[in-house]
């Protein structure tokens, strides 16, 4: 590894890297990259590649070994926050650290308010970088509906804008067309021009981009296969292009006995044509996906569609497999339509899906018995053809094996298997081998020309890879849902006088979009990009604690994405106004017009008028049909006619007269316990009230009988209906609940999708982070709480008697508290649904049990009651009946504030310290 | 014949899927053991360790007397305050009953003259003020009787009223609450296996890979149906006979097996709601936000929380085309009141059409929904 003499820009010395217990992604590995040229990191998916670029750009953590950057230990918390503002990272995916619901403006200032530049140098650069990378045109297109070079160009300004020294683009090329590739890479040169001393760090799937590298670094398996000058390589190799130097590379074993993959012309086949599509269109809403696609492949043909990713490739065959209607035009499979519900048609043809579609939890062997089952191979056969499979496609060693475990070369060939278990006519291939090593990819071909030339199976097949495009019988070019040409791809290359199949490509896509305007625009680019880097960014790592610049940076972005995400919009207030109304209305502890049904067997007046006693009080007691006997009440209280039976002896009206104490009897439905509770106390004082009353009116003056009675003053809530006791308890409920999903869904969103990258590789803190994305949605909690409290004395008439200015600031500091529980749930879980779920469980229990809302707090026990005096809602509850119905005044409801401030910090450095600042 | 083949395998390669998915069996396991457990045991429809507070004005043997009969469990040793301090002990939350014995109680009573003590109630704690209240009422007036009879050998109190519980004889919570928790956990979990069995298909694009297959989008359906049905009934039969059975010895009344019956139509209508909610969302993250919307209102009204009954008659109406309710309604009546098909095939029957058309309309939506994804 001759890089003597040469300075560095980064070494990694021994450095090892795992994921879970058993995968080393990197297995020692020890390298020098020289400064100040480009560097490409070429090898297949999943050696390391990406783990080795996120430690060099400090977003991932040194496990074990070395690593060095810019002059320092990278591991070291100081040396990576100086370096950060001068490493720019571009993550693997199209767009991946992009927000796509931002316009392409949005998501590049962002990055530049993130390193800190002024409003200044914004106005200046950004449109500078825009009009170089061509994007002037659209700046408020959002980034999710652009295009895949557009976005990676995107991407690429938001590295640049605060003028890295070390540029890493981690295979920034993938799945886009060749146009936009090469104008990516005419981008990078221009770049490189103006900043003659910028290191670049580059990783690809695409071995001839590599051959314009300065010095190149092979990776095979976690390791270093080799590095070098790409003439060095070939030297060493003796080989004439890369992807063969790096077959050479490999050690043996995982070389195989691989050799130079032949062809065999191909023989005609009698019969009509097997894929005919005649002008297929598909539109979704205004966007043509498809636009007037036609073409004919005969049988046993290997029938290849290139093009870049959202081309229309997949819609395409969407269309042919009958997975999706198109909008006009058709497609005829064996001369025959292609009938969406159909299933006869079906049966003829296998289709393999872009990425691994197979059952990933499934071993290999019930992958297989399950596609023989519901393709309905022969009971007898089923056996014989499988074992016939696996030796034919080499998967006897991983019969039992998760199919999900398996390595992508593997996976790939079981999901070819499974697309041939029934024999089909038609095979259609969605991207089969993008990101399998050359080895592997060969081997599948291998597969693929045997059971074209061997079985006459006709095969139509998606690629972006020129080199795979190159081995089909015919191929056709599509760009931006039209097919540009179709032909063998000799032929193709021929027709355009073009060296290779990239170059015929690059010049159909330029006729089709008219590029010859363009060419003068070039050179304006250049002038504009070398302006834009000429002046100096001044931004830099900021204060080490917390940046109230970039924490509003933060929070600008996360409003702008909340607004346009109608989902979570809809969640946020439909869905809170919603769950008032219900809980409002659906939760109520007033017991009313309870069924009951008299047994009398005295028909006395005396027990008549207990009778009317009961039928009196209206609100309580609803009377049906008596009861004829005992056993007709038995029945009725089963069959939920009447909760109750009012049973009146014999003799009740003579033995009352007597003076003696004849007893009556309450049946009562005991099924609902609590219901059943409160019909027994409204029975008995029915009852009892009755009972004083015959006993002043028949009695008087002989007996005593004292109203010994309770005069019960129902305070806050004289009339006692339930609903000004849970009008108000419900807003502390869902101004916990609503804001905390939402916040732990906005963080484990960024982690799934990706995004979290701009806050590791960046110069912001975990504070300047949480607070960010904390802002808004402590203001969607107020914007709520506004809402609820009109909804509360609008709709159900519950007032706010109390002091509304402390209710107010109780509410703000209530949710600044929920919103850094959310931080804190964020912390822990990994997913999106994981948030949702983890938060749900976490609050409800404490929230609906132990906050006082249906139990007062007074009352609660042991661990119940620790838990409720540390939960916030329990103050926030005692702040909002407080002042909703128990009209309680400022001094009261201040107590209640100044608690639920003190939850603030104290979450909020859980939540800090519960963030990781790298990934791992 | 080849329908029912296909829709069987399809539905194992279900049941596979689900048992190497550790973290969902383990969640399956403990919402039908532990979570029923807990939720039986959380609550008591009584009232317990009520703070209780007394202002004694008279400070006769009587006004003692009356405060040393309240003592825990039911209530928390009486707290002494001054007239004065009642207002602000009731604002701060302290006490939820106050009871104030006037000046010369027992004078008033012993000669034969009215005589009431106030007893302030938090009547926003609704669910214990007025259970509270009437037992407050109950001591009293037993506290006096004895008193004035040991007094007055005349006295007489009027006969109480007998009250007897049918189908639960001591109100034991539990039993309801077993059977409440158990019905909440059968919706969360059937909406969530199938809903999430199906988003997952489509996030790995194995649904596309499905419907090139010689099915039909109902074979897909109702393998899913079935298959997560199947997982769901098992553990409610185990959950009925180990854990509210056995555990929380609640006795049965009716016939376990049209329990049983009733719980498989549930689990059509709650299959069938988590495929049409597989359709709508278009990821994860959509699924579980609107399922959290969707179960809240499913469970907040089905009457296990608080009665039907209570509910306005126009939410009534609309709550009587929530299975849920229904499923509440028909398990009380079989499971406590040894209620027959009789009595419950209108609950029955309502189950079973709003699953039907969920599932009519969730079929429809199936294949359109692929076009959404991606």
């Amino acid at each position: 590894m001759a890089t003597a003499g040469r300075a560095l820009v980064a070494t990694v010395d021994s450095v090892v890297h795992a994921y879970g217990r058993s995968s080393r992604a990197l297995d020692g590995v020890t390298a020098e990259f020289p400064a100040g040229c480009m560097i490409g990191l070429i090898g297949p998916d999943g050696v390391g590649k990406s783990t080795l670029m996120g430690l060099i750009a400090g977003s991932r953590k040194v496990q074990a070994g070395k690593v060095i950057v810019l002059g320092g230990d990278i591991a070291d918390e100081g040396h990576r926050r100086d370096a950060c503002p001068r490493i720019a990272y571009m993550p693997q995916g199209l767009g991946k650290n992009l927000y796509p619901e931002l316009s392409v403006y949005e998501n590049i200032d962002f990055f530049a308010r993130l390193f800190g530049l002024s409003a200044a140098e914004r106005r200046e650069r950004i449109p500078a970088l825009l009009e170089a990378t061509g994007l002037g045109p659209f700046p408020n297109r959002p980034a999710g509906k652009l295009s895949g070079g557009m976005k990676q160009k995107v991407g690429l300004c938001g590295a640049l804008v605060h003028d890295p020294d070390l540029l890493i683009l981690d295979e920034p090329t993938t799945g886009v067309d060749p146009l936009s590739r090469k104008q990516f890479w005419s981008l990078i040169d221009t770049i490189r021009e103006s900043r003659p001393g910028m290191s670049v760090l580059v990783s690809t799937a695409y071995m001839d981009e590599a051959q314009q590298f300065d010095w190149l670094m092979a990776m095979n398996a976690g390791k270093i296969l080799g590095a070098g000058t790409v003439q060095e390589v070939l030297d060493r190799t003796g080989t004439k292009d890369l992807e063969a130097a790096f077959v050479q590379l490999l050690p043996p074993e995982a070389r195989g006995d691989h050799k130079e993959l032949t062809i065999p012309p191909r023989k005609d086949v009698e019969g009509p044509p097997a894929i005919v599509a005649k002008h297929l269109t598909k539109k979704f809403g205004a966007f043509t996906a498809v636009d007037d696609v036609s073409f004919t492949i005969p049988r046993g043909e290997i029938f290849g569609f290139l093009g870049s990713n959202g081309c229309g490739k997949s819609t395409t065959m969407k269309m042919l497999t009958g997975l999706l209607p198109p909008t006009s035009g058709e497609a005829l499979l064996f001369g025959e339509p292609i009938d969406a519900g159909g299933v006869d048609a079906r049966k003829r043809v296998g289709y393999m899906s872009q990425a691994f579609s197979l059952y990933a939890e499934l071993t290999v062997s019930q992958n297989l018995w399950l596609h023989a089952r519901l393709f309905h191979l022969p009971a007898g056969k089923m056996a014989g053809r499988i074992d016939e499979l696996v030796d034919r496609f080499g998967l006897r060693p991983y019969l039992d094996h998760d199919s999900g475990a398996l390595p992508l070369g593997i996976r790939q060939r079981l999901s070819l298997a499974v697309a041939v278990i029934h024999d089909p006519e038609i095979l259609i291939l969605d991207e089969p081998t993008s990101g399998v090593d050359p080895v592997a990819r060969d081997e599948f071909w291998e597969l693929l020309i045997e059971l074209s030339r061997g079985e006459s199976i006709t095969i139509f097949i998606t690629t972006h890879f020129m080199n795979e495009a190159m081995r089909c019988d015919r191929i056709s070019l599509m760009h931006a849902g039209k097919v540009l040409a179709a032909d063998a791809p000799a032929a193709l290359i021929a027709a355009r006088r073009a060296p290779d199949l990239e170059t015929a490509f690059i010049g159909y896509i330029e006729d089709a979009i008219g590029a010859g305007a363009e060419a003068g625009k070039d050179e304006q680019a250049r002038e504009a990009l070398r302006r834009a880097m000429s002046t100096e960014a001044h931004g830099g790592s900021g204060p080490a604690l917390f940046s109230p610049a970039r924490a509003l940076a933060f929070a600008r972005r996360e409003t702008s994405e909340i607004l346009r995400d109608p989902v979570r919009l809809a969640f946020a207030f439909a869905g809170s106004l919603l769950l008032m109304l219900i809980f409002g209305y659906g939760i109520t502890t007033d017991v009313e017009h309870i069924r009951y049904g008299l047994f009398d067997q005295d028909q006395t007046p005396e027990s008549r008028s207990l009778d009317a006693a009961f039928a009196e009080t209206r609100r309580s007691f609803r009377e049906l049909a008596p009861v004829a006997s005992a056993d007709e009440g038995r029945r009725r209280l089963k069959a939920d006619d009447v909760s109750m039976v009012l049973e009146v002896p014999p003799h009740f009206g003579r033995d009352l007269l007597k003076g003696q104490k004849p007893e009556v009897t309450a049946a009562i439905d005991g099924s609902s316990p609590f219901r059943a509770e409160t019909i027994k106390q409204y029975a008995e004082g029915t009852y009892m009230t009755h009972m004083q009353d015959v006993y002043r009116t028949q009695y008087a003056g002989e007996s005593a009988s004292p109203s010994a009675g309770i005069q019960p003053r129902f305070r806050y809530n004289p009339t006692f209906e339930s609903i000004y006791a849970i009008v108000p308890s419900v807003p502390p409920i869902l101004m916990v609940l609503i804001p905390a999903i939402l916040m732990a869904v906005s963080v484990s969103r960024e982690k799934e999708l990706g995004s979290i990258v701009n806050f590791y590789v960046s110069p912001a803190t975990r504070l300047d982070f949480l607070i960010g994305k904390q802002l808004p949605y402590v203001a969607i909690g107020m914007i709520n709480f506004v809402l609820l409290t009109t909804l509360a004395v609008l709709v159900f008439g519950v007032g706010v008697k109390g002091s509304l200015a402390t209710l107010v600031l109780c509410a703000l500091l209530y949710v600044a508290a929920t919103t850094a529980l959310g931080l804190v749930i964020s912390g822990i879980t990994g997913s999106q649904v994981a948030a949702v779920f983890v938060t749900t469980i976490l609050t409800m229990v404490p929230t609906t049990q132990f906050s006082g809302m249906l139990q007062p707090v007074s009352t609660l026990m042991g661990g119940a009651r620790v838990v409720g005096s540390v939960w916030p809602t329990t103050y926030y509850m005692h702040a909002s009946v407080g002042a909703f119905t128990k009209a309680l005044g400022p001094r009261l409801l201040l107590h209640d504030a100044l608690i639920l401030a003190a939850f603030v910090p104290v979450l909020m450095a859980a939540a800090v310290a519960l963030l990781r600042p790298q990934e791992t | 014949m080849e329908r029912v083949v296909n829709i069987f395998w399809l539905g194992v390669k279900e049941l596979r899927s689900l048992r190497s998915d550790t973290v969902l069996v383990v969640f399956v396991v403990y919402a039908f053991t532990l979570a029923i457990y807990t939720q039986a045991k959380g609550t008591s429809s009584e009232v317990y360790n009520a703070s209780i507070g007394f202002v004694d004005e008279d400070g006769s043997a009587l006004s003692r007397k009356i405060v040393e009969a309240f003592y825990p469990p039911r209530f928390q040793r009486p707290a002494m305050i001054k007239s004065g301090e009642v207002d602000d002990a009731m604002d701060a939350g302290r006490f939820m009953f106050v009871v104030e014995i006037p000046p010369l109680y027992e004078h008033d009573l012993r000669a034969g003259r009215k005589a009431e003590v106030l007893v302030n109630i938090d009547a926003t704690a609704m669910l214990q003020a007025s259970i509270g209240a009437s037992y407050i009422q109950n001591i009293l007036s037993d506290q006096v009787s004895e008193f004035l009879s040991r007094a007055d050998a005349g006295f007489q109190a009027p006969a109480k009223l007998v009250i007897r519980k049918a189908f639960n004889p001591n109100g034991d919570t539990s039993w309801f609450n077993s059977i409440v928790a158990l019905v909440n956990q059968v919706t969360l979990l059937t909406t969530v296996l199938t809903g999430a069995a199906l988003i997952r298909e489509r996030e790995h694009g194995t649904i596309e890979h499905l419907l090139v297959m010689p099915l039909s989008a109902f074979e897909i359906a109702v393998a899913k149906v079935w298959s997560n049905a199947l997982v769901i009934l098992v553990a409610v039969a185990a959950s009925m006979v180990l854990v509210v059975r056995g555990v929380l010895q609640v006795p049965i009344a009716g016939s376990p097996w049209l329990f049983m019956a009733g719980v498989v139509l549930y689990l059509f209508f709650a299959t069938a709601l988590g495929v049409f909610l597989g359709t709508i969302a278009r990821t994860m993250a959509q699924f579980a936000l609107l399922i959290i919307l969707i179960l809240i209102v499913l469970q907040l009204l089905s009457g296990g929380q608080t009665p039907v009954e209570s509910q306005p008659i126009w939410l009534q109406r609309l709550t009587f085309f929530l299975p849920s309710r229904h499923f509440v309604s028909f398990s009380q009546a079989i499971l406590f009141r040894g209620a027959g098909i009789e009595a419950v095939w209108p609950n029955f029957a309502m189950v079973a059409l709003v699953g039907t058309a969920f599932f009519a309309y969730s079929l429809k939506r199936f294949r359109r929904s692929i076009s959404l994804s991606r």
